[in-house]
């Protein structure tokens, strides 16, 4: 394991590879409405990127860019996000989540779609953190210390 | 609908099934569940359910091999029956 961390080629790829894919994550998820993906799909693509950086630069460097309680809060955040919007409908007068009810702009057909994106980020953020924390619950501790070689 | 390739992907599917549970090295029986998935993926997008095809992509190829090797790290590796 700490022979592939070493190399240059892997870490350099990954270096490079991770923003494209968390970029293709976000697209993934405002794009679920109209085509195919959505918020938890794009989700798990998000917190694969983040995976792939901790196996590579090390579990403790991953814990640097996302730690625990970073994770707690955006786990919650995305829940709160998902739970306020149905709740928002119901204050409105609608079912839970029924976005039409929302007066928020006078065509109700714009005013769900912006909604639906909106629950959308927010099990994106839930399926991240969850997908991360779960990685970092059972990668194994590591024995030798991390970044000799940087 | 391609029913060659339908009939291909779904052979090449139990052949992987098949590999996966009888293999006694887990790392090479998760790589074979990862591409159980992959072929699984393809299969759905082939039946024109692109959604569920992206899921399987993501969760069956991706995470869930990454989770199965972490959690192979801590064990030894060998199946005892």
């Amino acid at each position: 394991m700490s022979r592939i961390q070493e190399s240059v080629i892997i870490r350099t790829v990954v270096r490079i590879m991770v923003p494209f894919i968390q970029l293709f994550a976000l697209y993934v998820i405002m794009h679920g409405a109209s085509g195919p993906g959505g918020g938890f799909q794009g989700g798990v693509i998000f917190g694969a990127a983040i995976i792939l950086y901790a196996m590579i630069f090390g579990i403790a460097e991953g814990k640097k860019k996302m730690s625990d309680a970073l994770d707690k809060i955006l786990a919650s955040t995305g829940l709160a996000i998902y739970a306020a919007t149905g709740l928002a409908c119901i204050i409105f007068g609608g079912m839970f989540l029924q976005y039409s009810a929302v007066p928020l702009l006078p065509d109700p057909a714009v005013v769900s779609k912006y909604l639906i994106d909106l629950v959308e980020i927010g099990i994106g953020i839930t399926v991240l953190a969850v997908m991360i924390s779960l990685f970092f619950d059972i990668s194994p501790p590591e024995s030798e210390p991390e970044g000799v070689e940087e | 609908m391609i029913w060659i390739l339908d009939i291909t992907m779904l052979f090449f599917l139990v052949v992987c099934a098949i590999a996966a549970i009888s293999i006694k090295d887990l790392l090479s029986s998760i790589i074979i569940l990862s591409a159980y998935s992959l072929i699984m993926a393809i299969v759905w997008v082939e039946m024109h359910s692109v959604d569920v095809g992206f899921t399987e992509a993501a969760v069956g190829a991706g995470i869930t091999t990454v989770l199965f090797i972490a959690t192979l790290a801590r064990t030894e590796g060998r199946s005892e029956d």
